[in-house]
């Protein structure tokens, strides 16, 4: 994308360019995908599993290799993985189950060498931040899901990353849990003022979130169309009931709708 | 609600005091049956003694079987550790290189599969006797811990694994934040098989090395009262073998309890 390059090192993070991966068993998961992330935004990448979704925030993270194609970061960005600042949420709350709430968000500055009495304010800001404030001694299997899942979200966020990468984080979670879990998300998104790339099968939940959603087709997985969602935030229950907000699902639906067909998915 | 609850409760109060009243109902009978064939039939005592009497030679024969009974549990315990240490320090070592483990796991697994028995007057020749009976021990004991530990490095959640990449983790702080602790109820699990089997092995080893005289643990004292026809205290002996035993796996199991209590489903008591 060379029209995109003068913008890119103003404001952007990462890019991947025409990146393609084809897994071992010959499976194609992605086919020219290029994504640009900008500083501040909420992407979304949306589309039915098996589209290569997870793979690409995957490559993102550095987790797995591209088969084809490149991933550019910003040059003012550290180069070395561990140092680029992601904080990766998986579907799962994926905490240890031999340590408590505290010893689970204290893993990435233990990995970087902090002691905990070092690492202790920054620890209890993170669990206050997603309001686990008097749960720091419990442990994971004391918590509900929703729980384990905010503590996840403290682990990701208490490096103060640059860019906070979600793989359907609230995929399980019942829908109560996670339309809290949605508007608590958005306002440390605000607070914090990260760049979160989120990946959701979920037309309501990327709509809800996102500043930008990008819908892609199953099979090889491709950018099949890209949606700004130009309302404002703070956003509240108020506009998850708005006709404004049911517009834009529809909208969203249809183009969803269109690119499983144009993938020949089912 | 509450009613069916606390009825339910009760019924599993009555079933834990079950559990544990029955095998000593059991034994009880057992006892008592020994107790009558050996009378009815006045089978002499050098034959088949009867329980008063063994129960008695236990007891005046206490400062003998005392010391064997800590000469044997104490080359137990030496091989328990070790086989701690060999069996999680060779599980790290292949976990950490292929080469080696391809190299060297079949000969762990051959080790493990010829009997002691077998290998135990060979080690005799080579080896002054306490360290040959040591080395028969360690030899049964290590291998569950391997295997176990080997089995509980592997099993380490993926995405787990991703997130300590995702950080850069070095392999050290894998091995000691992530795989070790994940490994650590595999552990224990093979410890406690382990220590059934370091005294099997001890047992053994000194069964094998008992006609050549040295030695004083439990399985000596059984040897030498066979050969003086002292059935008594081959039976007293036994009964404290049984208990050393019983005695091993239940400290070793509170042990893992312990350890695990707040955190590994195995440790958790039930909700209701």
């Amino acid at each position: 994308m060379p029209a995109s390059a003068p913008k890119f090192f103003a404001n952007s993070i990462v890019a991947l360019h025409g990146v393609g991966k084809i897994f071992d068993n010959a499976v194609s998961a992605l086919d020219g995908f290029d994504l640009e992330i900008q500083r501040g935004e909420f992407v979304s990448l949306l589309g039915p599993s098996g589209c290569g979704k997870s793979t690409a925030l995957r490559i993102v993270a550095g987790l797995t290799e591209p088969t084809v194609g490149a991933v550019v970061w910003n040059n003012t960005e550290p180069a070395s993985r561990g140092e680029r600042g992601i904080g990766f949420v998986f579907q799962e709350p994926t905490l240890m189950p031999w340590t408590n709430a505290t010893g689970n968000v204290y893993l990435p500055l233990r990995l970087k060498g902090h002691d905990r009495e070092q690492a202790a304010p920054q620890i209890s800001a993170a669990l206050t931040g997603v309001g686990l404030a008097e749960f720091a001694n419990a442990y994971p299997r004391e918590l509900s899901g929703g729980m384990k899942m905010r503590v996840s979200i403290a682990r990701a966020l208490v490096t103060h990353p640059r860019l906070l990468l979600m793989d359907e984080p609230f995929a399980a979670l019942d829908e109560i849990t996670r339309f809290k879990l949605n508007n608590d998300l958005l306002a440390l998104w605000k607070a914090m003022g990260e760049t979160v790339v989120f990946v959701t099968h979920s037309v309501f939940e990327s709509v809800y979130l996102s500043s930008r959603i990008i819908v892609m087709t199953p099979r090889p997985g491709r950018i099949f169309t890209e949606i700004p969602v130009d309302v404002r935030y703070p956003r509240d229950e108020k506009f998850r009931t708005s006709p404004e907000y049911a517009a834009l699902c529809r909208k969203v639906s249809v183009a969803l709708s269109a690119a499983m067909a144009a993938g020949g998915g089912e | 609600m509450s009613v069916s609850r606390s009825a339910a409760r009760a019924r599993n109060r009555a079933d834990q005091a079950l559990r544990f009243i029955l095998p000593l109902a059991a034994l009880a009978l057992g006892m008592l049956a020994w107790d009558l064939v050996v009378r009815l039939n006045a089978i002499p005592s050098y034959v088949l003694p009867g329980p008063v009497l063994v129960f008695a030679t236990i007891i005046t024969d206490w400062p003998v079987l005392w010391s064997s009974l800590l000469v044997t549990l104490t080359t137990t315990f030496e091989a328990l550790l070790l086989a701690l240490i060999g069996g999680v320090g060779l599980a790290v070592l292949f976990n950490r290189s292929r080469v080696f483990e391809y190299s060297f796991y079949p000969y762990a697994v051959i080790l493990q599969v010829t009997p002691v028995i077998a290998i135990a007057p060979l080690l005799l020749i080579y080896l002054p006797q306490p360290a040959a009976v040591l080395v028969c021990a360690w030899i049964v004991a290590f291998f569950p811990v391997l295997a176990n530990t080997t089995l509980g490095l592997n099993s380490v959640d993926r995405n787990l694994a991703d997130l300590f990449r995702l950080y850069g983790a070095t392999r050290t702080q894998i091995l000691i934040h992530l795989k070790l602790p994940a490994a650590l109820p595999f552990i224990l699990g093979g410890l406690r098989i382990a220590g059934g089997l370091a005294l099997i092995g001890a047992v053994v080893a000194a069964i094998a090395a008992g006609s050549a005289g040295a030695g004083s643990g439990l399985a000596y004292r059984i040897a030498e009262s066979g050969y003086r026809l002292n059935i008594p205290r081959m039976f007293a002996a036994l009964i404290l073998l049984s208990i050393a035993g019983i005695a091993i796996f239940a400290a070793l199991s509170l042990l893992s309890h312990l350890i695990l209590r707040q955190w590994h489903e195995s440790a958790v008591a039930p909700e209701n």
